[in-house]
């Protein structure tokens, strides 16, 4: 237990060595820099007029279609790796168990092959 | 049982920062910045995981939501095109289930905390004692009982993938729009060039 929180001090060093070089980076400015702030700095800017409107706009749902079967995907390989680490132990019935898994999806896979949910157009 | 010494002090601060970008996403004016703060949040879950010795979890915590759960809802965020002024609107109608919802899990978790300390023995026998993870790891202490002794669930995990493979796709698919003409590589490649091209002999001034 404490063996294996420990193997994660390289880590913990790591990250902190990140958090170092990153607020070194964001202090110095204020320290080195010269400064003259003028608020038409921060604005933005459009081609010398007044931005329209927020960032923020719709889009296509579609992205939002690839993002939820990416997700699904994910979660099928995540169910994968234990199953990889722990073969040995696990016997024809895990094989088995797992290959059923994967038929599952697989049926869903062609579902959305066959519907074109994979097609940009 | 209890962390102690340096293992306590990062549990400490993974649950001080866990607690206080919880806060933040609730309270942050911009919606964007309250998804940052989520996955911010996510990450120091990850490392309490990590902490009590579930490293499978905790990585698969950051690769399915910190990955691909944390990108949807900025797709959400980005969607619904809320505005910061609408954003902060329904916060005080929402108010009280959120504190119903607080006061219930607050309580669970006292019942589990005061029942510890009671010393109340849990009914029935654990099905499975957790392994000593220098003897056997995490993962294959998962994969040991999850694909054999819990099948059943497993295989239901695996439908309700399938649901939502399906639901997402009846949900967000529209027809294809039929102006669109698409490419059927298939049927050019199988073009003949005999039947394609036809050759008229057009005798003068008549036409065809």
């Amino acid at each position: 237990m404490e063996a294996v929180v420990a193997s994660y001090l390289p880590i913990i060093i790591f990250l902190l060595v990140c958090i170092g070089i990153g607020a070194a980076l964001l202090i110095a400015p204020f320290i080195v820099a010269y400064q003259s702030p003028d608020p038409e700095k921060l604005s933005a800017y459009e081609c010398g007029f007044n931005a329209f409107d927020d960032a923020r706009m719709k889009f296509d749902v579609r992205f939002y279609l690839v993002a939820i079967l990416f997700i699904i995907f994910d979660l099928e390989v995540a169910f994968l790796f234990p199953w990889a680490v722990s073969f040995g132990e696990l016997g024809m019935f895990g094989f088995w168990s797992m290959m059923v898994f994967l038929g599952v999806l697989t049926v869903g896979f062609i579902y959305e092959w066959r519907k074109g949910a994979l097609e940009w157009d | 049982m209890l962390l102690t010494g340096i293992a306590a002090a990062f549990f400490y601060m993974f649950a001080f920062i866990a607690v206080a970008s919880s806060v933040m996403v609730v309270v942050a004016r911009n919606p964007v910045h309250s998804v940052l703060y989520l996955i911010l949040t996510f990450f120091n879950a990850s490392a309490l995981f990590v902490l009590t010795g579930a490293e499978f979890l905790g990585m698969i915590l950051l690769a399915v939501y910190v990955g691909a759960v944390a990108v949807l809802f900025l797709f959400v965020v980005m969607m619904l095109e809320v505005n910061r002024v609408t954003f902060r609107k329904g916060i005080a109608e929402y108010a009280p289930i959120g504190v119903l919802v607080g006061v219930v899990i607050a309580a669970q978790l006292l019942i589990v905390v005061v029942g510890q300390s009671l010393a109340i023995e849990p009914s029935g026998t654990p099905a499975l004692p957790t392994p000593d993870p220098a003897a056997r790891p995490n993962t294959a202490a998962l994969g040991d009982i999850l694909y054999t002794d819990y099948v059943y669930f497993f295989q239901i995990a695996g439908l309700v993938l399938l649901v939502a493979m399906i639901g997402a796709i009846v949900l967000t698919l529209r027809d294809p729009r039929p102006h669109i003409k698409r490419q059927n590589i298939g049927e050019q490649v199988a073009r003949d060039p005999e039947k394609a091209v036809e050759l008229v002999d057009v005798e003068s001034g008549k036409g065809l």
